[in-house]
Order: C-alpha cells, then sequence, then structure tokens
C-alpha cells in the first residue's frame, strides 16, 4: 500500500510541475517575450485566473507527503531549511506581484511587480529543479533519520545542473503556452523562443545522462532490470521528439500538451529509478528512507485510499470546468477582437 | 529550554498570527458575499416566500455591494494564501520532530484540507473574480457559495488538526514509537473539535460582520455612496449581533468547559485560579502573582466561576496551587490576559452590536452618529479577540504541544538540522518581509475603501481584467 502512495505522489509532483512549470516559464520569459505592457498585460492574464489552482498542487503534494511518509517530510525539510524557506519566499514575492499588479495602473509599479514576478519564477525554476537534483544525488542521513545541508552544499554541482535544466524545461514549457494561448506578435515571439530552447533542453537532457549515471548507478541499473519501466523514458523521448515536429505543423496546443508529457516522462522516470527509495541516502551509504520505513501506519494510508481518490476526481472536474472556460473565452474574445 | 526550540516557537507564533489575521476576514466576508449574492439571485419579486422577495432596485444594490466586497475580498485572500504556504511547509522545517512523531495523524487532516478544501476555493474564486460578464448568473452565484464552502472547509480542517493536538484522540503507538492512527471518524469527531470549531468561525463572522459594519459607517459619516453604505451596515450590525451572541452562549460557554474538563492547568491560568476551592469567584479585573501564587483581585463574583463552569455554585474547581508548576502554562499571566482579553471584548462587541441593532430597529441608526463612530472603530476589536482567542488556547496548552503526549521542547527540528542562529536570520527574513507585506496590504485597502463602490472598472485581479481588458 505503501507503494501506491509512493505512485500518487510522484503523481502530484509531475502534476504540479506540468500545471505550475507553465506558469512558472510564462513569468521567467515575460521580461524577454512581451515588450510593451499590452503584451505583458496579455501574458500576466493568461495565467492569472488559473495560476493559484495550479499551486495548490503543490500543498496537496507536500500534505501527500506528509500524510504517507512523515519521517521523510521532516527529514527533507528541515534537512534543506535554508533552501526551502527561500523557497517559501520566493513564492510569497511572486504570488503578490502576481495578485497585487492590477491593482495600481502606475508603470513604476507595474515594472517592479513584472520584474520580482519574473526574477522569483526563474529562481523558483532554479530551486526546484536543485530539490530534485539533491533526490536524486542522496542526501546524508543519519541513523536517526535526519540530516542537514547547508547553502553551500545544497548547490552541487550535479544539483545545479539539474537546476539549470529545469529552468530551460519549464521556459520552453511556458514558450509553448504562450504560443498557442497568446496572439499577436507575442504569439510569435513564443514560437520562436520554443523553437530556440528545445535545443539547449535536448541537448541538457543527453548530457544529464552520464552525470546521473555518476551519482546513482542504481538508478540507471533498476530501469534495466524491469523493463517495462522503460515506458517513461520512452514517453520522454517521445514527446521531446514530437515537439518540433508538432510545432512546424502549427499546431501549438498539441506541443503544448507534449511538453507537459515530456516533464511527466522525466519525473516518472526519476521516481521509478528511485523505487523504493522516498529520501535516499548517498549513493553507498544506509540509513535511506524508504517506502517502507518512511510510511504512517496502516489504518492512515488506507483510509486517505477512500478519500484522497474522491477528493481527486472533485478537483479534476474543477480545473476541467475552470480551464475549458478561460479557453472558450479567451478565444471567443480573440474573435470578436480580429 | 534551548534557544534554538524559542526560535522556532517564535517563528511560528509569529507568521502563524500573521497568516490568521487575513483567513479572519476571508472566512468572515465569505458568509456576507454568499448571503449578498444569495438575495440578489433568488430575490425576484414573485417569490412565494416573502423573506426572499426583494425589488429590482434592493436586488441591484445587494449585487454591487456583492460587487465591492469581493475587491477586498480579493487581496486579503492573495495575502492569505501566500502568507499560508509557508505555515503547510513549517511543520518539517521547523517541529522535524513533532512532523514525525505526528504526521500519521495530522497528515490526515492537513492533506485534507489541500484536497477538499483549497482546490474548490481557489478554482472557484477565480470564476467569482471573473465577473458575471463571463459566466451565468447561476455560475456566478453558485460559485459565491463555493469560496464561502471552501473557506469554513479549510477552516474546519485546521481547527480539526489543532483539536487533535488540544485533545489527542483516536491514536495508539507506531513501530517507531509515533503515533498512528487507528480510527479516522474518531480524529473527525473528537470531542474538541465541534465546539473550537463553531467558536472560532463565528468569531471570524464576527470580524466579517463588524467590518461591513464600519465601511458603511465611514461612508455615511462622510456622507459618500448612501445607499452602499445603508445596505452594509444593516446587513454588518444583524450579522455582529447574531455572531456575538453565538460567541458567548453557547459555543463560548461549551469551549471553556471542555478545557475545563480536559486541560485543568490551562484553565486554571485562563482564570487565574491558584488555590483549589469550592465556589470559586469568577475575576473581571485582577492581576496574577505567579510568585506569590496569589491573585491580585480588585473585581471578582464570588461562586459565579463554580456555576458558569458546572451549573453548580459549590463546584469544587482545580487551583494552580495542586498542579506542579512544570505542569503549569510557561506563562500563566499570559494565558490569563489573553483571556480576560478575549472575554472582555466579546462583551463589549456583543454590547455595541446590540445596541446598533435596537437603533436600527427604532429606524435612527443611520443619523446616530456617535453609534456610527463607534461601529467604524469597533472592527480592530475583533482582530485583537480573535488573536487572544488564539494565544489562549495555544499557550493555555503549554508545556505540550500534543498535550499530554508530547513536550515542546522536544518537537522542534533538531539543532544540527536548524541551528538557532539559522533561525533567527529566518525569523528576521520574515519580519521584514511581512512587515512590507503589511504596509502594502493597508495602502492597497485604502485604495480600494477610497475608490469605493462606485467605480466598477477597477481590475480586481488578472482575472476580472481579462474579462475586462482580454
Ligand atoms: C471575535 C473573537 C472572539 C470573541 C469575542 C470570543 N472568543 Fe473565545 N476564542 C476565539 C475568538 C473569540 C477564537 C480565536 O476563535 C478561539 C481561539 C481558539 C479557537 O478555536 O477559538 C477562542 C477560544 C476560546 C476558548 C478556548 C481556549 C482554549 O482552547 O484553551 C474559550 C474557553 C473561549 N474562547 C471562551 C470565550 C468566551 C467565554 C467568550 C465570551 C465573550 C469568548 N470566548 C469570546
Ligand atoms: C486556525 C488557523 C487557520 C485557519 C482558520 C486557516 C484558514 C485558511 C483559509 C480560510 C485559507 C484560504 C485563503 C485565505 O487565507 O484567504 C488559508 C490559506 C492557507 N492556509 Fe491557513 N489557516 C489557519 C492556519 C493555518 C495553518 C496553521 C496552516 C499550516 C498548515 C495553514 C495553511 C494554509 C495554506 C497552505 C493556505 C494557502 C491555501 C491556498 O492556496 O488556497 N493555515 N488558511
Ligand atoms: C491561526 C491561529 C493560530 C494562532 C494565532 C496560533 C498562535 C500560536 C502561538 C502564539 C504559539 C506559541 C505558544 C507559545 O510558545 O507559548 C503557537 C504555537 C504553536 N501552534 Fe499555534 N496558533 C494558531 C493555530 C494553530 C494551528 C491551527 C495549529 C496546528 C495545526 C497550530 C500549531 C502550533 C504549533 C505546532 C506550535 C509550536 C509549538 C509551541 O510553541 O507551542 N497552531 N501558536
Amino acid at each position: 500500500m505503501a507503494t501506491a502512495w509512493f505512485c500518487f505522489l510522484a503523481l502530484m509532483v509531475a502534476l504540479y510541475v506540468v500545471l505550475d512549470g507553465f506558469d512558472l516559464g510564462v513569468g521567467a520569459l515575460h521580461l524577454l517575450l512581451a515588450r510593451d505592457g499590452e503584451e505583458r498585460e496579455q501574458a500576466t492574464a493568461a495565467i492569472g485566473p488559473v495560476w493559484n489552482g495550479n499551486e495548490v498542487w503543490l500543498i496537496a503534494g507536500g500534505g501527500v507527503l506528509f500524510l504517507a511518509f512523515p519521517r521523510a517530510y521532516a527529514a527533507a525539510f528541515s534537512g534543506i531549511y535554508f533552501g526551502l524557506i527561500i523557497v517559501l519566499w520566493l513564492l510569497v514575492g511572486r504570488g503578490l506581484a502576481l495578485e497585487l499588479r492590477h491593482q495600481l495602473d502606475h508603470p513604476l509599479w507595474r515594472g517592479a511587480c513584472d520584474t520580482v514576478f519574473c526574477l522569483s519564477s526563474a529562481a523558483l525554476a532554479l530551486v526546484f529543479g536543485v530539490a530534485l537534483g539533491n533526490v536524486v544525488r542522496g542526501v546524508p542521513l543519519d541513523a536517526a533519520g535526519y540530516f542537514s545541508l547547508s547553502l553551500f552544499h545544497i548547490l552541487n554541482w550535479y544539483a545545479l545542473l539539474i537546476g539549470a535544466f529545469g529552468v530551460v524545461v519549464l521556459a520552453c514549457h511556458g514558450a509553448a503556452f504562450l504560443a498557442f494561448r497568446a496572439e499577436g506578435p507575442l504569439a510569435g515571439r513564443a514560437r520562436r523562443a520554443t523553437r530556440i530552447l528545445w535545443w539547449p533542453q535536448a541537448l541538457l537532457f543527453v548530457a544529464l545522462i552520464g552525470p546521473t549515471y555518476a551519482v546513482r548507478h542504481a538508478m540507471l541499473d533498476k530501469l534495466i532490470d524491469h523493463p517495462w519501466t522503460l515506458v517513461f523514458p520512452a514517453v520522454a523521448v517521445g514527446a521531446l521528439v514530437s515537439q518540433p515536429l508538432l510545432a512546424r505543423a502549427g499546431r501549438w496546443l498539441a506541443a503544448f500538451l507534449a511538453s507537459g508529457l515530456f516533464i511527466v516522462g522525466l519525473l516518472t522516470t526519476m521516481a521509478a529509478g528511485l523505487y523504493p527509495s522516498v529520501l535516499p541516502a548517498r549513493q553507498h551509504r544506509p540509513h535511506g528512507l524508504t517506502v517502507d520505513n518512511a510510511a504512517a501506519g496502516h489504518h492512515a494510508l488506507l483510509t486517505a485510499l477512500v478519500w484522497w481518490p474522491l477528493g481527486m476526481a472533485l478537483a479534476a472536474g474543477y480545473f476541467f470546468f475552470a480551464y475549458r472556460m478561460f479557453f472558450a473565452s479567451a478565444r471567443r474574445s480573440a474573435l470578436e477582437g480580429s | 529550554m534551548s534557544s534554538h526550540v524559542l526560535v522556532d516557537r517564535l517563528q511560528f507564533a509569529f507568521t502563524v498570527t500573521f497568516h490568521y489575521l487575513f483567513p479572519i476576514l476571508t472566512m468572515g466576508l465569505a458568509i456576507f458575499i454568499a448571503y449578498l449574492k444569495t438575495v440578489s439571485y433568488l430575490g425576484r419579486e414573485d417569490r412565494r416566500f416573502a423573506l426572499l422577495r426583494r425589488t429590482a432596485v434592493e436586488r441591484e444594490d445587494h449585487e454591487a455591494a456583492a460587487r465591492f466586497w469581493a475587491k477586498i475580498f480579493a487581496v486579503n485572500f492573495a495575502v492569505g494564501v501566500v502568507t499560508g504556504i509557508p505555515m503547510e511547509f513549517q511543520f518539517g522545517t521547523n517541529w522535524a520532530s513533532f512532523s514525525n512523531y505526528a504526521g500519521g495523524v495530522i497528515g490526515q487532516t492537513l492533506a485534507m484540507e489541500g484536497v477538499f478544501a483549497f482546490f474548490a476555493e481557489s478554482v472557484f474564486l477565480g470564476i467569482f473574480l471573473a465577473g458575471r460578464d463571463r459566466v451565468s448568473a447561476r455560475v456566478h452565484w453558485l460559485s459565491s457559495l463555493l469560496v464561502f464552502a471552501g473557506s469554513w472547509l479549510s477552516g474546519f480542517f485546521i481547527i480539526a488538526t489543532d483539536a487533535w493536538m488540544q485533545h489527542p484522540v483516536a491514536w495508539d503507538h507506531g513501530p517507531h514509537g509515533q503515533a498512528q492512527l487507528n480510527s479516522f471518524w474518531g480524529l473527525l469527531t473528537n470531542r474538541w473539535v465541534g465546539w473550537q470549531y463553531a467558536h472560532n468561525m463565528s468569531g471570524a463572522a464576527i470580524t466579517g460582520a463588524f467590518v461591513l459594519a464600519a465601511m458603511g459607517a465611514l461612508f455615511l459619516l462622510t456622507g459618500r455612496h448612501e445607499r452602499f453604505a445603508r445596505l452594509s451596515v444593516r446587513v454588518g450590525v444583524v450579522g455582529a449581533l447574531i455572531f456575538c451572541a453565538l460567541q458567548i452562549y453557547p459555543t463560548g460557554d461549551r469551549s471553556a468547559h471542555n478545557v475545563a474538563q480536559m486541560q485543568p492547568s490551562a484553565f486554571a491560568a485562563m482564570e487565574g485560579l491558584f488555590p483549589t476551592a469550592k465556589g470559586a469567584p469568577l475575576v473581571i479585573i485582577g492581576n496574577p502573582d505567579t510568585q506569590a501564587r496569589r491573585l491580585d483581585s480588585s473585581l471578582a463574583l464570588p461562586d459565579f466561576l463554580s456555576f458558569l463552569t458546572s451549573r453548580n455554585w459549590n463546584e469544587r474547581l482545580t487551583g494552580l496551587n495542586q498542579i506542579p508548576t512544570n505542569q503549569w502554562p510557561d506563562s500563566v499571566p499570559l494565558v490569563y490576559y489573553a483571556y480576560h482579553i478575549m472575554v472582555g471584548l466579546g462583551t463589549i462587541l456583543a454590547l455595541i452590536a446590540g445596541l446598533a441593532v435596537f437603533l436600527l430597529w427604532r429606524g435612527r441608526l443611520y443619523r446616530s452618529r456617535p453609534m456610527l463612530w463607534a461601529l467604524m472603530l469597533a472592527f480592530p476589536f475583533t482582530y485583537i479577540a480573535n488573536i487572544a482567542g488564539w494565544t489562549t488556547a495555544e499557550a493555555g496548552r503549554q508545556p505540550w504541544v500534543i498535550y499530554g503526549l508530547l513536550h515542546t521542547r522536544d518537537a522542534a527540528s533538531p539543532a544540527s538540522s536548524v541551528p538557532a542562529g539559522t533561525g533567527i536570520f529566518t525569523l528576521l527574513g520574515f519580519c521584514g518581509l511581512y512587515l512590507f507585506v503589511g504596509i502594502l496590504f493597508l495602502a492597497l485597502m485604502l485604495r480600494i475603501v477610497n475608490q469605493g463602490p462606485d467605480d466598477g472598472a477597477l481590475p480586481t485581479s488578472p482575472a476580472a481584467a481579462a474579462a475586462g481588458g482580454g
């Protein structure tokens, strides 16, 4: 049963990154892509109604980790204390900048909000990548199940590489979103950005295989021992390859979905490679936290197995409804405008 | 207590108090916005029930008022959300031992809050703020109801979490010595939850009501937006009276009863009761002296406390002198004063609300300047009462973080992971950030108030801007 919760956790993380990922990507790019006030308005309005809902996936994901693997929740968040608090501050700044920029119609205010929004989005993409990099690399857990990484050690070479990859992937994802959602010159620039960013994304993807093998052989061995898990990397590769093809055909919605699928493929590959570890120790060290020794009690996991899917189905329903509404009305206003 | 635990406590107390300032108004306004929308949507003149019938003009007034309050709500909600996210993660960052110990139980309610409440709230608020021109009147009305339901549901789950820490039930020992859940139903129906939830939500509704009344009073006193002002004052004072009454009885009374039964040390500290007494007095004004172990009291009603807690004038109540000092709350005066501030303000607010409703009934409220002044100035005290209430509950529970199970001193993250110095740094960071956020919030509020309800052009959110300009 703990395994089921491991899968749910991976699902939550993947959904969070796909959904909030395009908000972050739009944020990181919009100072570059949107040239004047009106275009920035367009970019932020495109994510305005949905970003808060997207971010709830992070909160709910944190909730699932707390619920199912309390030991891992306690160890991870206290261990990278400083890094996490910085994430929290960035989230505060980003949320406020996005929500409050419309409150005052003054170029100085808008400029300040846009800058905070842009920088915090880019920094968050980097930090989330760094966090995942540290999980893959493993953390120095002690026998009591805690560890401590100073800011300097959080930013090790491997994690920084993954962080850079994270920024590129999310920027590309955000550009793909704008490519199909925006109009006019903004859309044109976003489309060009997806084509340009695709190259570093693909290059880093290939280049990171080696270092990942170096920090954790077990990951690749695991995938090869259980050949069915190779579907996950296959999905990632397939999605990556299809992105420029779909873009060339002008099917921007499909290209955006492919970009989301690429992220899902990456994260599920990582999850499959790490299983059964929830929070691995460094390579060849004991004390890693696994689905067995970090899981909550039986009754807790069992009852949550009843209400959790119900809640997720409801949430999926709301999201479907809201997205359909916002996208339909965007199309309507686009038609009226032209 | 080692210094890193102290820092963790200060940081948690500061950030949660700051966070809670915003949900108070979110939850308090949500119920009134839902009411205004319901009247506007359902109140057609051909209704069978006289209670629902409204003229077209009245309905339009309710709709306009709902639109104005939604602007305030949107900014308040945004700040509530961004200050709430650090709370969710601070259990892991600063209270790792606590999370490790209790996550198997309270992880349930915290995760349910995200899954059942926050999704609904955030999605439907997006729809609600997008405005009536983008969705049908019916969907707009339903989304106001769902925002209300979502915010009150999130209140429930967080209270259920806190109630378990006040009165742990439905658990047994897990293999590594942590607490693990043995009855999900038992967790949700903890006998501490019901009254705490009712009392807390009613406290939030009091804030909502007084904010409504204060805004109306301000506009009446300055002679602006007459129709909007009258409606807000009217709805505000009636709501205030209803919820003030509920606050005292039954919810306050029953909460006190629970504390007296299940946390005798907290209760004795709240009441400043040192000697165990039959027919204990109710202290109105007094000053607890923990050195001399007595209360310097200048005003007390003999035997009243015994009567209030048990309906028996002679009931024997345990005093602090009978409890070992290491089980006293860390700061008896804090608990005592916080409690007396809450109860004192509760009484005063109830009197103000009662008088205002009386004047409304006599048709004199809108012209009574002293009463309008009182209403305009009263609303900050509802915030103070709410925070004082939480301070009573949380400081009264000390030295336990989970009553009877886990001491606060054993609950923090290990000093090796989060040393005191790091904690001080992040605490200062939160102070600076929140100071800035607070000032920004106040400035934006003043601006919205200044613009008043007539200016429909102000976009309240990116969503509304998209509707207007996209
Ligand atoms: C507007 C706010 C407000 C007002 C006017 C009152 N309260 Fe209150 N009270 C709260 C807001 C609050 C609160 C913030 O909602 C608390 C804190 C924890 C909780 O769940 O509710 C609370 C807790 C709380 C507790 C529990 C303390 C604990 O758990 O240790 C008791 C016994 C009372 N209240 C009693 C009263 C009484 C007898 C009042 C009579 C006037 C009263 N309160 C007015
Ligand atoms: C009694 C205390 C609390 C109550 C009643 C409460 C209630 C609420 C409400 C109604 C919201 C909705 C947004 C808003 O504030 O406007 C909210 C936001 C939030 N609260 Fe609190 N909260 C409390 C304390 C806490 C604590 C202790 C935590 C930590 C677990 C927490 C976590 C959050 C989070 C993560 C959000 C953001 C949700 C979103 O994105 O919609 N809250 N809270
Ligand atoms: C929003 C209303 C709340 C306020 C204003 C509040 C206030 C406080 C205060 C003042 C303290 C410090 C007490 C002391 O050190 O003497 C504290 C501690 C704490 N509270 Fe709350 N609290 C609130 C809600 C909650 C909720 C809903 C939870 C749990 C879900 C919670 C969990 C804790 C924890 C874990 C501590 C740290 C341990 C401690 O110092 O006691 N609080 N809170």
